[in-house]
């Protein structure tokens, strides 16, 4: 079966590992009633062609503002981007025009959303919506986009295509709906996909089968894709990568693997402490103590010391920069940085 | 939908029957005795008053003018009004008029409410969105009359363009001025009510969705955000096309229109019954069957929405 993906094969494909898209020392801040909220404070990631890239933190980590930044869907006003830059194929996306910016958008880099229910328009047919890109962007007839459409879905494996096309979004359910999503981010075939929380509104039976479609379909066609996530325990199959941010910092950089075999950051160690494991059974759940702080009024020094255990009078007032962290031996570790001044204890300790 | 159709019209008849009944006992213990009051300040003779009062069923219990009323009403017969002429035929005359004025008022308050309420809900905080925020609301603050008297003044003794009051009902640009004041404060509604559900859907997940497929901004409000953001008001409208003919009985009045505004008013104060009943009848079923209409459309509009 040929599908749509191939139709319209770019030949300007990247070669896995190419740099897709640097983000450097970004800036956000949303001016509120209450005050100046820095959500997003000097965010360092790259992407290259084929790699998978997870964000990790709680909940009011920054994760989704610095992807609505790069996607440039963020709210203004409120939002405000005041440092950084962010590079796709070597081009500065803020000092973009609206126009350029836009074809990026959904041909070049696409998103897909936590919530499918409210991301997808409750009043036009899924089949519409699809079909929406390939008009768009390329022309396509009414009667062209529909069968692009039908072929999407059952790329992502959408029972009873053609019989669905025209049906709307609450009428599927909600695993089913996701798939449409990644459809939709799929369908120009972009170099990077960025995908927020895309199984947290999902059954856990679900999340995974969403998880693998999603994996699959990046690896088949060398996609660049951005995992953004609160749940460790998603990411250690499919990312290569990690970054770990806390009150809109990265704390942690590292390749899955050494991450979850030795993290370089309390608050890592934490997170990974804090996944629930079948040989613990029984036992109570680990939870880091204390709350994210109020991005209002971060915590003087390090922003994570008022919930860490081994926090020092330096780490109350001077902020740990990323850095470089070594083997025991001195060798520089490929890819592993942590914004811990204790990173030696913790990594070798 | 077929069901929900036939239940939604069976539903019809005890309302139908319960505003007969109602409207008839209101004008029954209306004060005064109509039929004295035909003849003014002369002195009437009883026993002329007493024939006028067999002809018109008057000497007889209300509940049995009511089944007569009835009777008569389900063989098409609307009754006969004190000055002789059927009822029907009174109708006849008067409702093509109220209904012209309606839709007149009707069509202004849509184009002109909408067109304000999508400006002001894209550019909100503008000195446009200001300027319709604060129309709106003296629109909204000053009651109808005070309007029509303003209206009047100002196009009819200033300006000279039309009349104070209507001379010829039927001559539609007569109407316009009415109509005008008829429709503003639906006109404000709307405008307000569009506005609040742009400004609604503008922050909705599925409009951010829209912006990152990369679609022109043309095609994100046009497709996407006006599509949404009108279900609410057409709901509105729909139902206000109702509203709109028991409305305007003040302007009619004002203006002198002679539509059943007018003809309501003049049958209330002579409590001509069989008058008053049925325009009154005649309005709650155009009121009904434009609900209907709306819950329909809005299944249409919103495929969320299924009736069965
Ligand atoms: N539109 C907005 N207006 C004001 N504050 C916002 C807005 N969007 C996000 N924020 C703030 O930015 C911070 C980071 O949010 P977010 O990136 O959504 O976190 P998460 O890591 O859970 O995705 C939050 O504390 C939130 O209060
Ligand atoms: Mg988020």
């Amino acid at each position: 079966m040929t599908t749509v993906i191939e139709n319209n094969q770019k030949n300007d494909r990247l070669e896995v590992g190419t740099p897709l898209l640097e983000v450097k020392d970004l800036h956000v801040e949303f001016h509120t009633r209450d005050g100046i909220a820095k959500a997003v404070n000097g965010v360092n990631y790259s992407v290259a062609a084929g790699e998978t890239l997870a964000v990790l933190g709680e909940s009011g980590s920054g994760k989704s503002v610095t992807a609505q930044t790069i996607m440039g869907i963020l709210d203004m006003p409120p939002g405000k981007v005041t440092q950084g830059q962010i590079l796709f194929r070597g081009q500065d996306m803020l000092t973009m025009g609206n126009e350029e910016r836009r074809k990026i958008r959904g041909q070049k880099i696409a998103m897909i959303f936590q919530d499918a229910l409210s991301a997808l328009n409750p009043v036009l047919s899924v089949g519409y919506q699809l079909g929406e890109m390939f008009r768009v962007h390329q022309g396509a007839s009414k009667k062209e986009a529909k069968e692009k459409a039908i072929e999407l879905m059952d790329r992502v494996r959408i029972p009873a295509a053609r019989q669905r096309v025209n049906d709307y979004p609450h009428q599927f359910s909600g695993g089913m709906r996701q798939r449409i999503m990644i459809a939709m981010a799929l369908s120009l075939q972009p170099d990077l996909i960025i995908a927020d929380e895309p199984t947290t509104a999902l059954d856990v039976t679900v999340q995974a089968q969403v998880m693998d479609l999603l994996a699959e379909l990046q690896a088949e066609y060398n996609m660049g894709l951005i995992l953004i996530t609160h749940d460790l325990g998603v990411v250690a199959d499919v990312a290569d990568k990690i970054a770990v941010m806390y009150a809109g910092r990265i704390v942690e950089t590292a390749p899955v693997h050494e991450l979850y075999a030795n993290p370089a950051h309390p608050y890592t160690k934490g997170l990974l402490r804090s996944i629930p494991r079948l040989d613990q059974k029984g036992q109570e759940l680990y939870a880091i103590k204390g709350l994210p702080p109020n991005l209002l009024k971060v915590p003087a020094g390090c922003a994570f010391n008022p919930r860490c255990d081994v926090a020092t009078d330096l780490c109350r007032t001077e902020i740990p920069a990323l850095h470089h962290v070594t083997d025991k031996d001195g060798k520089e570790l490929t890819g592993r940085r942590s914004a811990c001044h204790l990173w030696k204890e913790t990594l070798h300790g | 939908m077929g069901s929900y159709v036939l239940r939604r019209v069976l539903q019809m008849i005890p309302v139908f029957f319960g505003t007969t009944l109602l409207i008839f006992v209101m004008v029954y213990s209306l004060p005064g005795d109509p039929v004295t009051a035909l003849f003014g300040d002369k002195a009437a003779d009883p026993a002329v008053v007493a024939s006028i009062k067999h002809t018109y069923y008057l000497d007889q219990p209300i509940w049995k003018q009511y089944l007569h009323y009835m009777g008569n009403l389900f063989q098409g017969d609307f009754g006969t009004s004190f000055t002789g002429r059927p009822v029907s035929d009174i109708m006849a005359d008067a409702f093509p008029v109220t209904i012209r004025l309606a839709l007149m008022a009707f069509v202004f308050e849509m184009v002109l409410g909408l067109a304000l309420g999508v400006l002001s809900g894209l550019k909100r905080g503008s000195i446009a969105d200001t300027l319709v925020l604060i129309l709106t609301l003296v629109v909204i603050s000053i009651p109808v009359f005070v309007l029509a008297y303003i209206a009047q003044t100002v196009f009819a003794t200033n300006l000279g363009w039309v009349t104070p009051t209507v001379q010829d009902s039927y001559d539609l640009t007569q109407l316009v001025l009415p109509a005008t004041v008829l429709g503003s404060l639906s006109l404000a509604y709307v405008a307000r009510l569009t506005r609040t559900s742009i400004g609604e859907n503008l922050r909705a997940d599925y409009i951010r969705t829209a912006v990152a497929k990369g679609l022109p901004r043309r095609t994100i409000i046009s497709r996407h955000l006006l599509r949404n953001s009108l279900i609410p008001v057409v709901t509105f409208l729909g139902t206000d096309l109702g509203a709109l003919m028991g409305g305007a009985i003040v302007t009619e009045g004002i203006f002198n229109v002679q539509g059943i505004g007018n003809v309501l008013y003049r049958a209330i104060n002579q409590k001509e019954g069989p008058t008053v009943v049925g325009i009154v009848t005649v309005l709650v079923i155009v009121y009904l069957v434009a609900s209907l209409l709306v819950d329909l459309l809005y299944a249409v509009l919103d495929p969320r929405i299924r009736y069965a």
